[in-house]
């Protein structure tokens, strides 16, 4: 029942009149449906309802992950600051009530009282149809599922009704990890074929503007750009019933009213803000500010290593010898990152992100200058995205000082947002920061897209080393077939070769920032980075 | 008068297919690969491509061009990346939101600018002159965000008499059912007293903002033009006729001080609508100006086109109000066209 509706009746009840609600009635009621509303701002919203479809953009991924349902999910395990951090490792039933992993394949049998908003039960044909979109539909989706060998509409096989089994293409130990990310989401097959066109054969169109799904929430008003309305879902069998029973999500571009609106009590939940902002919030203390450590992600300079002065190895270590690295994590970041430098007396880790071993030293950075034949220097551009121009440009501007102290001329070349992704593409930016993240938790994924020969879109530096590709390919195989010695001497091997040769530098790790009133409880942090409401609770 | 009004139509004609051309070029001219942007952040080169081809980027531009004039002449403007929905839908939905704000913005401008410059006329010198000198100066050296900024801080942060700045209508109402789009007009018609009190209260700040910021043209011009007038020789004979100090003022003089007032308000009016851009971020306001903006960041074509295109029409229709309010305040002026 709607708020207004509920009013109308309660004050026809009460005053037998047709005359508005009396004061005490509505504070009452507006406090009722507050507490069970969770109210988040946040400066963008999305731009489609369905992770399928064409360019949805990251808010769009959080509708999806709470209005859809995937046959698995992560468990829980305690983070750092004991938030509850997702478990990379542990598995658990979403829409499947049991796994089997054999050999090559995967068996799933699904809940038989799970239904999707509409009423219809899931079936393994839901499953089937949803899975072969994911990989048919092209573009992000189709690429996420191939990235844990998932590409083939035959490998989902449906066995009855309620059962349905995966097929490996070949051992890949990230194909279960896969099929929990954001991208494999069960679709209601029969609703959204019957909304379907000819041009529109995974109905595309219309999961863009509904959610179609068995999550425990459904989308009941979005005007884009401005709000998101979601209902809790009261037959959802995916997991306990959430305690929200509503969310109402706002876009506030403005950062400094988002902040205004936390203080005052007026929203519940945000993120999205400037630094400076979260670590004024933190030392305040009226509000919980969580920050937490992107899981396999890190803020680097990097270094287009196929022309000159970059291809040659001592000018990188040169640069990565005069980055003011503890300058940016005080001036640019105040603090909410992990460094990511001057870890020289620590033996390398199986494990990433990790610091790597250089320092701040201008002598170093000058000897090694001049063994490579720039003793004077030389002029460069370092580049970065206007999207994240907070961090970026303070950050540009302490590596032109610093760099300047070498004789090393930097122009700063801010690129629009709409125009990064090209420019990354293109490959031909001499010196950049960026940030790379994977979905996935393993070093061997971060290597495989950041320094593989195989060029992808990530490894912006054009890196190409035969010995690397063998380390990477070689950690692999490794853990796929189970062979932890080979495995780790793989990893030790690739982090080593990637601190030596520095085609990038890393920074740090950056945080997600979450600040939300002290009576919310049940943050959780997902690889994605966006809120979960099913665990959240109010009061 | 009506064909007047036909021919003075005709004649926006060729300058709207100007502009139709001119926005198709530079957005195609403007930096950054929609494809690329919108494949994602992990998008492989093919997946580029497979996208660019969804969205026939890779055809030649002529025919993009022709595409995209006929689907105008069938009124579709085309769909929105970034927010995913058709472009006319979502100017017709935020339109009257920026509408709304700036008509009342211009309102309370105007409700304090003309008689503050009339006061000021008729008292040069006086501290009602200073007074209306500080206060435009001030208005119009504060940059309108940072009044927003001001006052939102002031009046919602510090002291909690204004309502969140979240928008049209606190976030626990129901928008009316849309009749005119204008909330104050709609939740009468819905007679619903509580949300026009709502849509009212979340209208106040920006709408002060946008008023201090168009005082200073207003307010300007309003005594300029009736210090000129007051000096005129019929001013002086109808003073000297014995007329009350009152009808020379507001019947002979302010009349006739009116029409470079009005070109100055349909100014203001057009730039408000366009420049309200800040306005709306400062306060979450879903209007047109924003919408227009975040699509240019994102090099999303279809709502700039859209945006440049309805913004013609609203000046060419605009302009032709103004020419026909002249004739009405002054009968000599002709519509001519």
């Amino acid at each position: 029942m709607k708020r207004r509706d509920f009013l109308k009746s309660v004050s026809g009840l009460a005053a037998g009149a047709a005359l508005p609600a009396m004061p005490s009635v509505i504070s009452s009621a507006k406090a009722d449906a507050r507490s069970e509303t969770l109210l988040i701002v946040s400066e963008g919203g999305p731009n489609n309802l369905d992770i399928h479809g064409i360019g949805t953009n990251v808010p769009g991924y959080e509708v999806s992950w709470n209005c859809y349902d995937r046959l698995i999910s992560h468990e829980m395990k305690s983070g750092p600051g004991g938030v509850p951090y997702y478990d990379r490792d542990k598995f658990k039933g979403e829409l499947a009530d049991d796994m089997k992993i054999d050999d090559m394949s995967v068996t799933f049998k699904l809940k038989k009282n799970a239904k999707f908003h509409d009423g219809a039960p899931v079936t393994a044909k839901d499953v089937k149809w949803s899975l072969d979109r994911a990989v048919s539909v092209g573009g992000f989706p189709t690429f996420q599922m191939s990235a844990g060998s998932l590409t083939k509409a035959e490998q989902f096989v449906v066995v009855d009704d309620h059962t349905v089994r995966v097929d490996f293409l070949k051992k890949d130990k990230l194909t279960i990890p896969d099929l929990a990310v954001i991208v494999p989401c069960i679709v209601n097959s029969e609703l959204v074929k019957k909304n379907a066109s000819e041009n529109d054969p995974w109905g595309l169109e219309f999961t863009k503007q509904q959610t179609a799904g068995s999550g425990a929430y459904k989308v009941t008003k979005w005007t884009a750009g401005t709000e998101v309305i979601m209902e809790r879902n009261e037959d959802w069998v995916g997991g306990p019933l959430p305690k929200i029973k509503r969310v109402i999500w706002r876009m506030v571009p403005q950062a400094g009213n988002r902040r205004a609106l936390l203080e005052r009590g007026d929203a519940d939940i945000s993120y999205e803000l400037p630094f400076k902002d979260f670590q004024e919030m933190k030392a305040n203390g009226k509000l919980n500010v969580v920050s937490l450590p992107f899981s396999n992600g890190i803020q680097y300079i990097g270094m287009n290593v196929t022309k000159p002065p970059f291809d040659n190895v001592k000018v990188r270590q040169a640069i990565a010898y005069a980055l003011p690295y503890q300058k940016i994590m005080d001036a640019v970041l105040f603090g909410l990152g992990n460094p990511m430098f001057g870890a020289k007396d620590k033996a390398t880790e199986v494990a990433w992100p990790q610091p790597h071993k250089y320092n701040t030293d201008m002598e170093k950075a000058k000897a090694l200058l001049a063994e490579a034949g720039y003793a004077n220097g030389f002029e460069t551009t370092i580049s970065f995205d206007l999207n994240f121009a907070g961090v970026n440009e303070p950050l540009c501007v302490l590596v032109q000082e610093s760099l300047a102290q070498l004789g090393i001329k930097t122009t700063i070349n801010k690129v629009p947002g709409a125009n990064w992704r090209t420019e990354l593409n293109k490959k031909e930016m001499p010196l950049f920061t960026n940030v790379f993240s994977g979905w996935l938790d393993y070093p061997e994924y971060f290597f495989y897209w950041c320094y593989h020969g195989n060029n992808s879109v990530f490894n912006t530096m054009s890196y190409k080393s035969a010995a690397m590709d063998k380390f990477i390919d070689g950690a692999r195989t490794a853990a796929a077939t189970g062979d932890k010695a080979t495995y780790d001497a793989d990893v030790k091997g690739f982090v080593d070769l990637a601190f030596a040769d520095v085609p990038r530098i890393p920074l740090y790790q950056p945080f997600v920032n979450v600040a939300m009133q002290k009576n919310i409880s049940g943050y959780q942090y997902w690889f994605h980075r966006r809120l979960d409401y099913r665990a959240m609770a109010k009061g | 008068m009506l064909t007047m009004i036909g021919k003075r139509l005709m004649f926006a004609i060729p300058s709207l297919i100007g502009v139709v051309i001119v926005t198709f070029l530079l957005t195609r001219a403007l930096p950054g690969d929609p494809a690329a942007y919108f494949a994602g952040p992990a998008a492989t080169k093919e997946a580029v491509e497979q996208i660019r081809k969804k969205l026939g980027f890779d055809k030649p531009l002529i025919e993009q061009f022709f595409r995209y004039a006929n689907d105008l002449a069938h009124g579709d403007f085309g769909n929105s990346l970034t927010t995913g929905q058709p472009v006319a839908t979502e100017i017709r939905n935020r339109l009257p939101a920026s509408a709304e704000l700036t008509l009342l913005g211009l309102f309370v401008s105007v409700a304090i600018a003309i008689p503050l410059g009339v006061l000021a006329a008729t008292r040069p010198g006086s501290w009602i002159d200073h007074l209306c000198r500080i206060t435009t100066t001030a208005g119009v050296s504060l940059p309108v965000f940072f009044t927003g900024l001001v006052l939102v801080y002031v009046f919602y942060f510090r002291l909690g008499w204004s309502p969140a700045p979240l928008g049209r209508l606190d976030v626990f109402y129901s928008a009316p059912p849309t009749v005119t789009g204008f909330y104050l007009i709609d939740t009468l018609i819905a007679r619903d007293l509580e949300a026009f009190r709502s849509a009212l209260s979340q209208l106040i700040l920006p709408a002060t903002t946008l008023a201090i910021f168009s005082l200073a043209p207003i307010a300007r011009m309003t005594r300029a033009s009736m210090l000129a007038v007051l000096a005129s020789e019929f001013v002086r004979t109808a003073r000297a006729s014995g007329l009350s100090p009152a009808t020379v003022i507001v019947t002979y003089a302010f009349r006739n001080a009116m029409l470079p007032v009005i070109t100055t308000l349909s100014m203001v009016f057009s730039f408000l609508l366009g420049a309200n851009v800040l306005v709306e971020k400062v306060f979450a306001w879903p209007g047109i100006g924003s919408y227009a903006v975040e699509a240019l960041i994102s090099s999303d074509f279809a709502p700039v086109q859209g945006f440049v295109l309805t913004m013609a029409v609203m000046y060419v229709l605009l302009n032709l109000v103004i020419d026909i309010l002249y004739g009405v305040i002054d009968p000599r002026v002709r519509l001519e066209g």
